[in-house]
């Protein structure tokens, strides 16, 4: 049994169909070929035993191995912690147009973290490592905001960011 | 087939049935609207609280206790409320016979009631500052949850009723098409019967049992997913109804008929099994969801773009023709004849525009790759305010304008006032949501009760002054109609009586109303069958994936 379809709406109907399958193939292109994907890596880790060597996860979270450095293949890689009401090390620096893997994990509760006008921004879920690839096309200073509640002092947890041009940055062994 | 429905119209209800009804229906608006009164105040003070222009308000206890509060009378009690008391209210007088039982009915209403009373001492004395997504690890005090769980359970009575009533009918009706306003409202009831599962089994088996102590830890990443099956459905069930006044109601009142039912009946099909399995992309920045779920959520989440796309067509049209039937012509001179002094006709204008708006800054939330530019940041409340406050609760007022002379007997006011109210919340949701939208691009996060924090940001925190100035003359704009509102309500309590005739409830036919449907475009079992399916695609995995990927759990914190 055939329903009554008017010709206009016959149209409209197309229409809709061409603007859905045009957003589907849009962002599937950018997410298959360019690589362009969310925060995703499902990687437990024990948020209550970061300062330690031992457990799910241990040892990269510890403290002597929280900032900026690079790992065997070369890539930048942030270590950071989220904790009620900072992110540790506080003050981070990072090359221009370069590269950089985010790896945050969080000390107590729900977090999140984002810098504005970058794509950085993911949630932090105790129990799980957050983890995000991408590279900044500013220079300047830059606040890495707490953008989940996560109690009443979560206002004030930031840190800062300061992107640099790529020939005046240097890796500081430790804490950067 | 002018007969049938003439025959139907003939089944007179009787005096009992409509008296007792519309009890029913009063108290659950009654419910609705009070906790819209209550939560009202309290957004005007966190708009003028987070400006930072007014020193002496600053409260980090009273903000994130009130936000907490408001969140949860606007999105979960009013909404309920009101989508019951509507519920009620339709199911007798288009299904034209008693409700399956009104016992029934009364026990959810009383379950839901004493929820919503349970929850809101904890919220009101700050010991349940955790807003309304409540996200473990952080706690709150349990009877929160037992309150919540209770608002819930009793929803569900409600949902029982709608489909029982359904079934009664369909039975006695044979191979007859369901009125469009109740297959609509039946199929909400449904929708959220299965999206609220999500939230429901987090708060029975994880914070309920955690926040008395009987389990000691959690995985907050199994909440999320959980919560995340509900909070998109639940959207729809909150907007549902506003569909059903402007597919069923405004035709009439806008002087015309419905240009199409069955068209009608495949959006709201298309709603319920769409609106349900794609919450995921509210966790795109998750990290326990793989990439590979986020897009296959992602392809479900543009498919709702469609039922809501028809909406647009199918109610423009409708009011075309009626403007033209008024004497309008050309192409937009037919906009010019309607009468924008009923409220059903300005409502129902009004929510389109901000369909329109809060819809495409949809479509930039659900787009897998642009989510993370506004992700967390204050254009996702402008998003909801928008679409929810606005859209949607601009229907629930000219709804109750509609309804409340009928329910109580008297006559409606002031029209005048009615109309007023209407256009100011559409211009203070404007005023408000416009600089939230933008607050969100030039990177202001939400949920924080001062912004002067970030001192080290001064560049970034100055460039956000203007658009603060600007959202406090929307919130007070808010703030006064909402108030109107309240008041125009409680004026018509004291007005005369109106006759028998004005209290008459009938809806809109279509241009060509259908004898008969396709049986897929009446029933209820098949679409229940495929959302299971559905779900189960969906939401399977990454449900079950918490009992073997082996995370350290969480114990509970405070805030």
């Amino acid at each position: 049994m055939a329903i009554h379809i008017d010709p206009l709406e016959r149209k409209w109907i197309i229409m809709i169909a061409a603007i859905v399958l045009l957003t589907w193939v849009l962002i599937i292109y950018y997410a298959a070929v360019q690589n362009v994907h969310p925060p995703s890596n499902v990687e437990v880790i024990d948020s209550s035993r970061l300062h330690l060597a031992s457990g799910v996860g241990g040892g990269e979270f510890m403290e002597d191995n929280l900032g900026v450095h690079r790992d065997p293949d070369g890539l930048l890689v942030v270590t950071m912690v989220a904790a009620r009401y900072g992110f540790y090390p506080q003050h981070i620096e990072v090359p221009v147009n370069t590269p950089v893997r985010f790896r945050i994990a969080s000390f107590d509760v729900l977090h999140g973290i984002m810098i504005p006008f970058s794509n950085m921004n993911t949630m932090v879920v105790p129990g799980y490592i957050a983890e995000v690839n991408t590279s900044f096309t500013k220079l300047g200073d830059f606040p890495l905001i707490c953008d989940e509640y996560c109690g009443l002092g979560h206002a004030y947890m930031y840190g800062m960011i300061k992107i640099v041009p790529k020939d005046e940055f240097k890796l500081i062994a430790g804490v950067n | 087939m002018a007969t049938s429905s003439r025959v139907i119209n003939n089944i007179a209800l009787s005096t009992e049935t409509t008296d007792s009804t519309n009890k029913l229906v009063f108290w659950n608006f009654f419910v609705a609207f009070a906790a819209f009164a209550l939560a009202l105040p309290m957004g005007a003070y966190q708009v003028l609280e987070r400006s930072g222009m007014f020193p002496a308000l600053e409260n980090a206890l009273v903000y994130y206790s009130s936000t907490s509060t408001h969140g949860v009378l606007m999105a979960y009690v009013l909404s309920t409320y009101f989508i019951m008391g509507f519920g009620y209210h339709t199911a007798v007088h288009s299904l034209k016979q008693k409700l399956f039982s009104l016992k029934f009915a009364w026990t959810g209403f009383w379950i839901s009631t004493i929820g919503v009373v349970l929850a809101a001492i904890p919220l009101l004395t700050g010991n349940a500052s955790i807003l309304y997504t409540f996200y473990p690890p952080e706690f709150a005090h349990p009877v929160f949850y037992i309150g919540a769980a209770m608002l819930i359970v009793g929803s569900w009575f409600w949902c029982v009723v709608m489909v029982v009533s359904t079934v009664q009918w369909k039975k006695a009706n044979p191979g007859k098409p369901v009125p469009l306003i109740m297959y609509g409202t039946v199929l909400n009831a449904l929708l959220w019967l299965w999206t609220s599962m999500g939230v429901a089994s987090e708060v029975v088996f994880q914070l309920i049992p955690t926040s008395l102590g009987l389990a000691d830890t959690l995985d907050p990443g199994l909440s999320r997913v959980l919560f995340s099956e509900t909070l998109h459905g639940i959207v729809y069930f909150w907007l549902f109804p506003a569909y059903l006044v402007m597919y069923t109601i405004l035709p009439k009142e806008v002087g015309g008929k419905l240009f199409s039912d069955e068209m009608a009946r495949v959006a709201f099909v298309m709603l319920f099994i769409f609106s349900v399995p794609i919450g995921m992309h509210h966790l795109y920045m998750d990290p326990m969801v793989a990439a590979g779920w986020k897009l296959l959520h992602m392809i479900g989440t543009f498919m709702v773009a469609v039922p809501t796309l028809i909406t647009g067509f199918t109610i423009i049209a409708t009011m075309e023709i009626a403007g033209r039937l008024r004497g309008g012509k050309g192409l937009f001179g037919w906009l010019k004849t309607l009468d924008y002094q009923n409220p059903i006709v300005l409502a129902s204008t009004l929510s389109l525009l901000m369909l329109t708006v809060g819809g495409w800054g949809g479509v930039i939330n659900a787009a897998y790759s642009l989510d993370a530019l506004i992700h967390n940041t204050q254009w996702i409340p402008g998003h909801f305010h928008l679409i929810y406050g606005g859209t949607t609760v601009i229907m629930y007022f000219a709804a109750a304008y509609w309804i409340w002379p009928k329910i109580t007997g008297h006559q409606l006011f002031s029209k005048k006032l009615a109309i007023l109210q209407l256009w100011l919340w559409f211009i203070g949701m404007w005023v408000t949501t416009m600089p939230w939208h933008y607050l969100g691009l030039i990177g202001q996060p939400r949920r924080v009760d001062t912004l002067q924090a970030y001192q080290q940001a001064e560049e970034l925190l100055r460039s956000w002054d203007f658009s603060m100035l600007i959202m406090n003359f929307g919130a007070l704009t808010l703030l006064i109609s909402g108030l109107l509102f309240i008041y125009i309500l409680f004026m018509t309590s004291r007005q005369p009586a109106v006759n028998e005739a004005e209290r008459e409830v009938s809806y809109a036919v279509a241009i060509h109303p259908p004898l008969q449907v396709p049986k897929v475009l009446n029933s209820l079992a098949f679409w229940n069958w495929a959302m299971l399916i559905y779900l189960a695609t969906s939401y399977g995995y990454p449900v079950l994936q918490f009992w073997f990927i082996g995370t350290p759990e969480s114990a509970p914190w405070g805030y």
